[in-house]
């Protein structure tokens, strides 16, 4: 089976610092992959250096393109890289701000996306809106407002229906639940997953929250200092961790 | 259909000094289709631990276990995963759910994953939630709620809700009534004669006589400690 993503001894550094280092893995079709790690230990700067935000200063991501197969998306020029954001990617950002347009309406939120890969029938792109709002429970008659006007938790899942109405085979998320509350997060949660089984998605999903990557995961890295210090089945990693730091987050997470 | 060889396991605990606890030393033994073997030892002789690596949720140190055709010690995750969805069934002591999920899509989820028709997988999730005593009126809800027993029986009703051809089981009758626990032995007999290898720890020893074919004393594989 080809990887939808292969990446390959990825390293981007600021200067002098370590951002990331010899990180390789192979992602498979329908796979969600957890990254897990403290904050600075380099789990973002790989999330933006695998979806073309960051240029990694070494290394492959190579990206199972429908037409060419694999290509190397680091050294592909940037109209193609963009091309590929809009269509088989998406990006599902921390702050829901940083993904949406906020001075546009909920339903042009989601429409532009489906515009900017060639929809143009009024109609169909509104029908689409609707249909994904329902999808992410969000009600159909606050398609015209303004995401100023949502919730926080709103406007996260007002963000994921615009990453997914052009159907992306492969979905970067940067703490999609960060700064939600529990009961909030739990709903989120219930409705990435169900979206992620019903689509076949793959993921690459940063996180600091372990229950998170417990839900939704099926395999984990563990990053410490922009190095990969463990990888493997998530319950394996959570219940059997094998290297120290790792061993040490486990134990840190507060019982409920 | 499980095989296990020279099997061993230690845990190092990294933060608190580096102690190295060998849990598991030269573990082998063989189970056939259509047979239940059940797994015997003091608290602490490994029973769980045994488990839990035929699962793959804990890592093999060295050794193999043979599973339909994949070993478990080496495989890739993806492997493992595809194995848990087909052939390998676990009922573990605690139900781990997500949240808002109701019952019956709880029960139904593993036939769901392997392709089975919704009308068929809901058909099959109320027999088993119905054999199993638990109220119609609660299969809507999300489990989170549910009282121990009532989440074990979801628990086992989702584990028996496939036929997998190797199913381990830890404890399936602890915390049940009798007429519960009547209900559990048919379903472990069922899925013997349907020919699923069968890995059970049980406490209840009526229960064990009544249902496994032979046992393994798990202390056999314990390391024994050098003064």
């Amino acid at each position: 089976m080809t990887p939808l993503l292969q990446v390959e001894n990825i390293a981007k550094f600021y200067g002098a610092r370590v951002g990331c280092t010899d990180v390789s893995f192979d992602l498979f079709p329908g796979e969600v992959m957890g990254i897990v790690g403290e904050s600075g230990s380099g789990k973002s700067t790989l999330l933006n250096c695998l979806a073309g935000h960051l240029t990694p200063d070494a290394g492959a991501v190579r990206f199972d393109t429908r037409t060419e197969g694999l290509r190397d998306t680091v050294t592909m020029n940037e109209p193609e890289r963009r091309m590929l954001g809009r269509t088989d990617w998406a990006f599902v950002h921390q702050h829901a701000r940083d993904g949406l347009r906020m001075n546009v309406s909920a339903g042009g939120n989601v429409g532009e996306r489906l515009m900017a890969v060639g929809a143009r029938h009024y109609g169909q792109i509104r029908d689409a809106a609707t249909d994904w709002l329902g999808r992410v429970e969000i009600a159909a008659d606050r398609i015209d407002d303004r995401p100023t006007a949502f919730s926080g938790g709103m406007q996260q899942r007002l963000q994921i229906a615009r990453n997914l109405v052009t159907g992306p085979r492969l979905v970067f998320m940067d703490e999609p639940t960060g700064g939600l509350d529990v009961s909030v997060q739990a709903r989120l949660l219930d409705l990435l997953r169900g979206l992620v089984r019903e689509m076949g998605l793959s993921a690459i999903i940063v996180t600091h929250d372990l229950a998170v990557v417990r839900l939704l995961a099926d395999r984990l890295m563990v990053m410490k200092d922009g190095h990969v210090v463990e990888t493997g089945l998530t319950d394996q990693v959570l219940d059997d961790p094998q290297h120290a730091y790792t061993q040490l987050l486990v134990s840190s997470v507060l019982q409920v | 259909m499980i095989q296990v060889e020279n099997l061993s396991k230690s845990f190092t605990l990294h933060n608190q000094g580096g102690t190295v606890i060998p849990v598991m030393e030269g573990a082998a033994f063989e189970v056939a289709p259509g047979e239940c073997v059940g797994l015997t030892g003091a608290s602490g002789a490994g029973k769980s631990t045994l488990m839990r690596m035929l699962y793959g949720n804990y890592l093999a140190a060295s050794g193999h276990i043979r599973i339909g055709g994949v070993d478990v010690a080496t495989a890739e995750p993806r492997e493992i995963l595809a194995l848990r969805r087909g052939t390998l069934g676990y009922v573990s002591q605690f139900l781990r759910v997500v949240p808002r999920v109701s019952t019956l899509d709880v029960v139904a989820e593993p036939l769901l994953r392997t392709g089975h028709a919704r009308d068929a997988a809901e058909a099959r999730a109320r027999d088993l939630l119905a054999r199993l005593n638990i109220p119609e009126r609660l299969w809507g809800l999300s489990p989170t709620t549910f009282s121990g027993g009532e989440q074990q029986r979801v628990n086992i009703a989702r584990g028996f809700a496939y036929d997998y051809p190797a199913l381990l089981l830890d404890e399936p009758t602890a915390s049940l009534d009798i007429a519960n626990r009547e209900v559990v032995l048919s379903l472990i007999e069922e899925a013997k004669a349907r020919g699923a290898a069968i890995v059970g720890i049980f406490h209840d020893e009526a229960a064990r006589d009544r249902v496994c074919d032979r046992v393994i004393d798990a202390a056999a594989f314990t390391p024994k400690v050098s003064a």
